[in-house]
């Protein structure tokens, strides 16, 4: 009888101990772990276009063959985003109605910082993107917000993305539980499908970069964020992130959230966070 | 019975199940509720589909014009779009996990 009892605690020790193997594994891969996931990011990339320089990557398109290569050099002689920067220059140090400008909203003036957005603000609790800080220091200084999608918000980010050109991306993730909460909400979006075409962003920017939809060839994930914001040729004017997002969206026949809502904020942290140290380019220029 | 008679029988007949399928404004009201509710419950989950508006108006503008057959049609077209976003955000809090770049 009592080995039989002993056998019995045996074998649910033995189960308990298999269990507990088999879970561990699993919480590891689990683990929010952003630098892992940067490295493994680059490397799928780099495998994948093994010609490509690091820093060609922010080119999108333009990086993935010779002959879009030969358009955007081209381009770049007589850019169509010049009157954006221009205008956003302006823009930028004109005083609003209370004597301030957006130079004094930001750190360095707002020069040179583009790199470092979307930041996380510990004491707003989420992450602030340019287009988001921008429209707060309007706010505060009494203006009324821009709208995210159109050309004085485009124009803003331009002139900051161009005076930030060639710095390498810089975004950080503080020690704060919500920070990394907001990463992993922002890379859960990434992937997720949605729309009644079924698409997750990487359906496009990660299985399929270089391929063709339609006219268009899709931009690799690695850097996208480097060159916003873009002058598209198809939008015949210059485009935000938010406007970038929200017509991602509705291509694939989802309706599209609100500019700047948690989700697209999150996913332009993600995205942005896993190109650090590949140089901005913005604004760029898309066909 | 003359030939006559199951002529006129068939015809009556017809008529009474014609009678019986057209829709009524309180059938396009049950449909379209049902629509909008599945479409509010993929709201609530950030995933509603283009499709699935464009039906929902295709259904009101069907029913403002007094066509309540194409306005139910629609509706329920509605609701299977929108079942299916549901469907969709709901399998995606675990499948999104596969397409992870690791």
């Amino acid at each position: 009888m009592m080995t039989l009892r002993a056998a019995i605690r045996f074998g649910f020790s033995a189960l308990a101990l298999a269990a507990l193997a088999v879970s561990l594994p699993a919480l590891a891969a689990d683990k929010i772990d952003p630098v892992a996931d940067a490295k493994a990011f680059k490397k799928f990339f780099y495998e994948k276009f093994p010609k490509l320089k690091p820093e060609d990557f922010v080119n999108g398109p333009y990086s993935m063959d010779e002959g879009l290569h030969k358009q955007w050099v081209e381009k770049e002689e007589f850019p169509p985003y010049e009157f954006a920067v221009d205008l956003g220059k302006e823009m930028f140090t004109k005083p609003f109605k209370n004597g301030k400008t957006y130079e004094d909203c930001f750190p360095n003036k707002g020069i040179g910082i583009r790199q470092n957005y979307p930041l996380f603000d510990e004491k707003q609790g989420k992450v602030v993107t340019l287009e988001l800080a921008l429209n707060q220091c309007r706010e505060a200084n009494g203006e009324a917000p821009y709208n995210y999608v159109r050309d004085e918000m485009a124009a803003l980010t331009a002139y900051m993305a161009f005076t930030s050109r060639g710095k390498p991306m810089d975004i950080k993730i503080p020690d704060d539980p919500r920070a990394l909460e907001a990463y992993q909400m922002g890379k859960e979006y990434f992937y997720t499908r949605r729309g009644q075409l079924n698409f997750a962003c990487s359906t496009c920017h990660v299985q399929s970069p270089g391929e063709r939809v339609r006219t268009e060839v899709l931009a690799p994930a690695l850097g996208i964020m480097n060159a916003m914001p873009i002058y598209r040729s198809e939008w015949n004017s210059m485009g935000t992130t938010s406007r970038r997002f929200v017509t991602c969206n509705s291509q694939t026949r989802g309706v599209p959230l609100t500019p700047q809502d948690d989700e697209y904020r999150n996913v332009e942290y993600y995205l942005s966070y896993v190109a650090n140290g590949l140089p901005i380019s913005g604004p760029g220029a898309r066909p | 019975m003359s030939m006559h008679r199951i002529v006129l029988t068939a015809l009556f007949l017809l008529a009474g199940t014609a009678v019986a399928l057209a829709a009524s404004e309180a059938d396009y009201k049950a449909a379209y509720a049902a629509a909008d509710a599945a479409n509010k419950e993929a709201g609530a989950l950030r995933n509603q589909w283009t499709t699935t508006a464009s039906m929902l108006a295709a259904s009101k503008k069907a029913a403002d014009a007094g066509d309540f057959d194409k306005a139910v049609d629609a509706a329920r077209e509605a609701e299977e779009l929108a079942k299916a976003s549901i469907y969709q955000a709901k399998s995606e809090k675990e499948l999104w996990k596969d397409m992870e770049i690791r």
